[in-house]
């Protein structure tokens, strides 16, 4: 916020185009998914520069992350930004949930007495806000036409220069490395939220399978157990993600079976290497099952994340995998303990 | 993956269909689709959809189709939200599947 400008329709807050350390901090945190439920701004009128009465108008979500990539993406422009009141949810989600909608909009132009505001009778929205958004309901309903900007508001100024005409390229959602890398750390977060206290309980339940007093086992075994785990979990979470186009097949859950599986062949070869007796072809077949099966689940879980995956494949492939995923889970556990109890 | 680096999920799932003969051609499809799904045919006057795979059923295309040639069971393709409404969780927690409003959510 830098200060307030007088306007026909009364005072409007002026927001900065550079983020603050302030900013910076928070986006990391909900980055590392902390806080994410409640990084919102107040829904409303915001000037970006010196906007005047034939200046652009952009619409936004009230998630202080897409707030802060519009305003910083509008460096050295006049605009106004309207911000719709969507729970601090992202345009897109909001969108598919109707927060970020038709009725909305129409209602905050209203509220923020636009009409008396600008002179022109456009509303710039992202792209990625028309599942939400019905364009001719608005125009007719508001008088204000929509124009579908960018899927990426950093090509906002390049949008706006070429007359509001946008590229194929600005149209389309990719989802390159660095856009599946940034998502990592908040899957790992939430993994973290039930694979913590589980790994506590395997930990102490190692104590209670093998030959040795509970100790003597936990000591054996429990490290072994916790690291049988975290490959699952580091595959569906980390590998799955960052390998997604050449993990075979197009569905999640192969994919995060694959990485498992991959997963599973390294952690073995380290088991065999280090731990020699304590080891057996039933605790490798656990691991074969159990690593894949943790790996699956959370690559299924990815398509949540993901950018392209359709509400009917995703129905599609939890009535296979979710059943195949619980079997396998099952079956190496029971495996697991019936290894140690041939030792 | 295709040629063009374009990430493809399930062959033959998604519900999108197109009526040709509503269809005005005013090309709002096109504008909205973020995975280039419709295609322009003959002289610009008619769409068709040319990747039928890429589907991700956002329903971007329905809500903006000004004279209704378009349908699709749209809803948000996430394992954690068909979990959440198998388990009745719609308010508290995460997406609800078929994209109705209300609920605070994860996503």
């Amino acid at each position: 916020m830098t200060g307030v400008i007088e306007t026909s329709v009364g005072p409007v807050p002026r927001v900065a185009t550079v983020l603050a350390r302030r900013d910076r901090w928070g986006a990391l945190r909900v980055r590392l998914g902390f806080g994410r439920m409640q990084y919102t701004v107040e829904p409303g009128l915001y000037a970006v520069g010196a906007p005047q009465e034939d200046s652009p108008v952009l619409v936004t979500a009230n998630y202080k992350l897409s707030f802060d990539h519009l305003r910083i993406a509008l460096a050295g422009q006049g605009a106004w930004v309207l911000v719709l009141d969507t729970n601090g949810i992202n345009v897109w989600c909001a969108a598919g949930k109707g927060t970020f909608g038709t009725a909305a909009l129409c209602a905050q132009v209203v509220a923020s007495r636009l009409a008396q505001l600008v002179r022109h009778r456009k509303l710039v929205v992202p792209q990625l806000g028309a599942s939400g958004i019905a364009a001719h309901a608005v125009k007719k309903q508001s008088g204000f036409a929509v124009v579908y900007g960018p899927v990426m508001a950093r090509h906002l100024p390049e949008f706006l220069a070429r007359g509001m005409q946008a590229t194929p390229a600005m149209r389309r959602k990719t989802f390159f490395l660095a856009e599946r890398a940034v998502l990592v750390p908040v899957e790992l977060v939430i993994a973290c939220k039930w694979a913590l206290p589980l790994s506590v309980v395997l930990y102490g339940a190692s104590g209670l399978f093998g030959s040795a007093s509970f100790w003597g086992n936990v000591q054996e075994h429990g490290g072994w157990t916790m690291g049988g785990l975290w490959s699952g979990i580091v595959a569906g979470t980390v590998l799955t993600p960052l390998l997604l186009p050449v993990l075979p097949s197009r569905a999640f859950s192969l994919k995060g079976g694959a990485a498992g599986l991959l997963a599973a062949l390294v952690f073995l070869a380290v088991f065999f290497s280090r731990s020699g007796a304590s080891g057996n072809g039933f605790t490798a077949l656990a691991w074969l099952l159990l690593i894949p099966a943790i790996a699956s689940f959370l690559g299924m879980e990815f398509t949540g994340a993901s950018t392209y995956t359709s509400l009917s494949g995703v129905k599609k492939e939890m009535r296979l995998a979710v059943p195949l995923q619980v079997a396998a889970g099952i079956c190496g556990l029971l495996l697991l303990v019936w290894a140690r109890r041939l030792q | 993956m295709t040629g063009t680096g374009r990430l493809l999920y399930l062959k033959g799932v998604a519900t999108l269909r197109l009526e040709q003969e509503t269809c005005i051609g005013c090309g709002m499809c096109l504008t909205v689709c973020p995975q280039e799904v419709f295609a322009v045919v003959g002289h610009g006057k008619q769409v068709r959809i040319s990747e039928q795979d890429a589907c991700m059923e956002c329903g971007a295309c329905m809500m903006n189709c000004p004279v209704g040639a378009i349908w699709v069971q749209s809803g948000v393709g996430c394992a954690q939200a068909v979990f959440n409404a198998m388990l009745g969780r719609s308010g508290e927690a995460c997406c609800s599947v078929e994209g109705k409003p209300g609920g605070s959510s994860c996503c």
